[in-house]
């Protein structure tokens, strides 16, 4: 093992902020008991939902699929404990929109009972990389850092492509610590899963990568590596940057090679994984275990007791809130994420899901206080902050005009959403808001493109074939005009004729 | 001097001849701007506009026929980009052609359809189903909304209703209308 410590910060921009983690990381992490409903969303990945497997009314086991991948892109997603499937319905769920989505619902039956059809592998080198593989996708495994990005999707790289797996535990953003407590207390998990994934991809190189914020987490990682001998894994402490737990910004910290905007990481060798999702992938593969829960920060000035907790899915949000001592009258809004990233939530009553990572009740004095917004100064400020060097004062003046040509020549789906620019603007201008507006707007127009080119064929097939019908059909009359003309006989005075003679014989016969 | 003149119209005829036959072969039916123009307007094929489609719509913008304001489907936005790209000035939809309504689909009421076809004829997208005296269907995701069926319906079985905002295709408000509820700024 090598350890390494990157001193300055090798990706443009960036803010200092206060961790705000010692709140929730004075405890280790406590089992959230089991609810007597879970309410699991279909939609909790990136990617096509997945299908419902199950009806209601059915008996289903602790870790048993219940919703199948759909796409290329999707992931499984399975009970996460023993049960009637009481109704597969539209609840709400964590979402900006405050809006509701397919979820199944399930009764527990209190036995929390296995679901025993994924045999744990005991020796992951000897087991072929595709086996693994496989198991990854069906234990519907997504990434946990917050993206949630199907895991076996991600693995599905080119042969020999990656160089170096980076596991990312830098958790950049303030007050989330859920990978902290997960890095001190289940290290030997994460590095395990680690050595997984690299046999997956058959790449002889590692790094974790540890904000230097962390030092117990660091230590935790470097005694387990120690333990198993493992030499190829290096443990990288980098300093502490907000984003920095951003893929493209961490591997541009620890590699100096910048990922191309329309690339992938493994376009320059690298492939990056959450330390949760190792550590969900050393329990998929070890003890045969479905992605069923995971660790959650509950933190702010607005609970009581700021805790880790982890959480089987489908858990209320309520429930947790609960757990940890209720709100505290201080509470000023309940936030999705983290006070950078993160969206407010128009209710508690919503489930945890794989992309859940951290619950923020915050106080009135952690958020800032609302400022009108003032006219741009032009500072530049922005810019100088912004991770993925994109000119945000630029896209905010093309996002006001709507001019969704200029904002993609600009790059704005390059922007990641981090908030610096926001966090540093002079004159509080919400610019992510107008990023994230626009965004969607430029997805929704590409959308209804794809759909008027579909109208479009469609109308020209029509036209094509009522052109097909009409000429078929003035052909035929030509033809039929043709041949009774060359029959030397007048057609009509024929039909007549044999009218005439039918009549005949009908008046014979009655 | 005249081998001179000579070789030159040999080269000019040559050349000609070339260029009148690439042209043939190369010949584009249509103006090209007419396609500019078409893949500009939403293929709602609804014919508010006065022609029987889009695209004879965008024939017509292209003649000087037809102003570029009278797309209700499309509205301020498709205006908008029609003038960028012909240059002409933005005004507002002619109201004699319609008013921009929010999408919406068509819907037959199943348990009152006749099946006399006469909407399947009237679809310029082809997407009901259904035959003589057996019960039609709309295929929802590819309805464009076009209303051109409710009209012939002898029995009035058909209702456009509005294409519903559920999580799929939601989208972030603008900052404007959202001061109260995210986390930053």
């Amino acid at each position: 093992m090598a350890e390494g410590i990157i001193e300055s910060g090798r990706f443009p921009g960036g803010v200092s902020l206060p961790a705000h983690t010692e709140e929730s990381t004075k405890e280790p992490i406590a089992k959230a008991p089991v609810p007597d409903t879970v309410v699991l969303p279909l939609h909790q990945h990136i990617g096509a939902p997945a299908t419902p497997l199950v009806a209601t009314g059915e008996q289903v086991l602790r870790g048993q699929p219940i919703a199948q991948a759909s796409a290329f892109i999707s992931a499984w997603v399975h009970a996460s404990t023993s049960g009637t499937v009481v109704a597969v319905e539209n609840r709400p769920v964590a979402h900006p929109s405050g809006m509701t989505a397919p979820c199944i619902v399930i009764e527990s039956d209190g036995e929390d009972e296995p679901y025993r059809e994924f045999e744990p592998i005991e020796n992951y080198a000897e087991a072929e990389p595709v086996v693994l593989h496989e198991r990854v996708r069906d234990c519907g495994i997504v990434g946990l850092g917050g993206a949630a990005f199907p895991t076996s999707v991600k693995l599905n790289v080119p042969q020999q492509s990656v160089e170096t797996l980076i596991l990312n535990g830098a958790e950049c953003e303030p007050y989330i610590s859920c990978d902290d407590a997960l890095m001190r207390e289940r290290a030997d998990s994460i590095v395990r899963g680690a050595e997984m994934m690299m046999h997956i991809v058959q790449t002889l190189h590692g790094i974790i990568a540890i904000e230097d914020n962390k030092p117990e987490a660091f230590e935790a990682l470097r005694t387990a590596v120690d333990a198993l001998g493992e030499a190829r894994i290096d443990i990288v402490r980098v300093p502490s940057v907000y984003p920095e737990g951003g893929e493209k910004q961490l591997i541009q910290m620890l590699t100096d090679k910048e990922v191309p905007a329309d690339g992938l990481p493994a376009d320059i060798g690298c492939l990056m994984q959450n330390v949760a999702t190792a550590s969900a992938v050393d329990d998929a593969i070890t003890l045969g275990q479905a992605l069923i829960s995971r660790v959650v920060t509950v933190t702010g000035g607005g609970v009581a007791r700021p805790s880790n907790l982890e959480v089987r899915f489908g858990t209320l949000f309520s429930d947790l809130i609960e757990l940890c001592g209720g709100y505290t009258e201080d509470i000023s809004r309940l936030i999705m994420g983290g006070p950078m990233m993160g969206f407010a939530l128009a209710s508690d009553e919503v489930p945890v899901e794989k992309a859940t990572d951290c619950i923020l009740a915050a106080a009135a004095a952690e958020i800032e206080t609302r400022y009108d917004e003032m006219p741009c100064i032009r500072c530049g400020e922005c810019a100088r902050v912004c991770p993925a060097s994109l000119l945000p004062q630029q896209l905010y003046w093309y996002a006001r005009a709507e001019d969704q040509e200029r904002l993609q020549h600009y790059d704005l789906m390059d922007c990641i959403e981090c908030g610096c620019c926001a966090y540093v603007c002079p004159s509080h201008i919400p610019l992510v808001q107008y990023y994230r507006h626009a965004k969607s707007e430029i997805w929704i127009a590409g959308q209804e493109r794809i759909r008027a080119d579909q109208s479009r064929e469609r109308y020209q097939l029509r036209e094509r074939r009522l052109e097909r019908q009409e000429a078929g059909r003035a052909d035929r009359l030509e033809h039929k005009a043709r041949r009774l003309k060359e029959k030397g006989r007048d057609p009509i005075q024929e039909i007549m004729d044999r009218v005439e003679h039918r009549n005949d014989d009908s008046g014979d016969s009655s | 001097m005249i081998a001179a003149l000579l070789s030159l119209t040999i080269l000019a005829s040559l050349l000609g001849l070339f260029l009148g036959a690439a042209a043939r072969k190369y010949r584009v039916a249509d103006n090209p701007l007419v396609d500019k123009v078409d893949a500009l307007l939403p293929q709602t094929q609804c014919a508010q506009c006065g022609y029987p489609g889009c695209r004879p719509y965008a024939r017509a913008i292209i003649s000087g026929e037809a102003d570029i304001n009278r797309c209700p489907p499309g509205g301020a936005t498709t205006i908008r980009a029609l003038g960028d790209l012909l240059g002409r000035d933005v005004k507002p939809l002619d109201s004699t052609c319609g008013v921009e309504t929010p999408p919406m689909v068509a819907v037959i009421d199943e348990g009152i359809c006749i099946g006399c076809r006469l909407c399947i004829k009237a679809c310029p997208v082809d997407v009901i189903i259904g035959a003589p005296k057996l019960m039609h269907t709309v295929v929802e995701r590819e309805c464009t909304g076009c209303e051109l069926c409710v009209p012939v319906c002898p029995v009035d079985c058909i209702d456009m209703i509005d294409i519903e905002t559920d999580i799929s295709n939601w989208r972030w408000p603008a900052p404007s209308d959202y001061q109260q509820r995210t986390a930053h700024g």
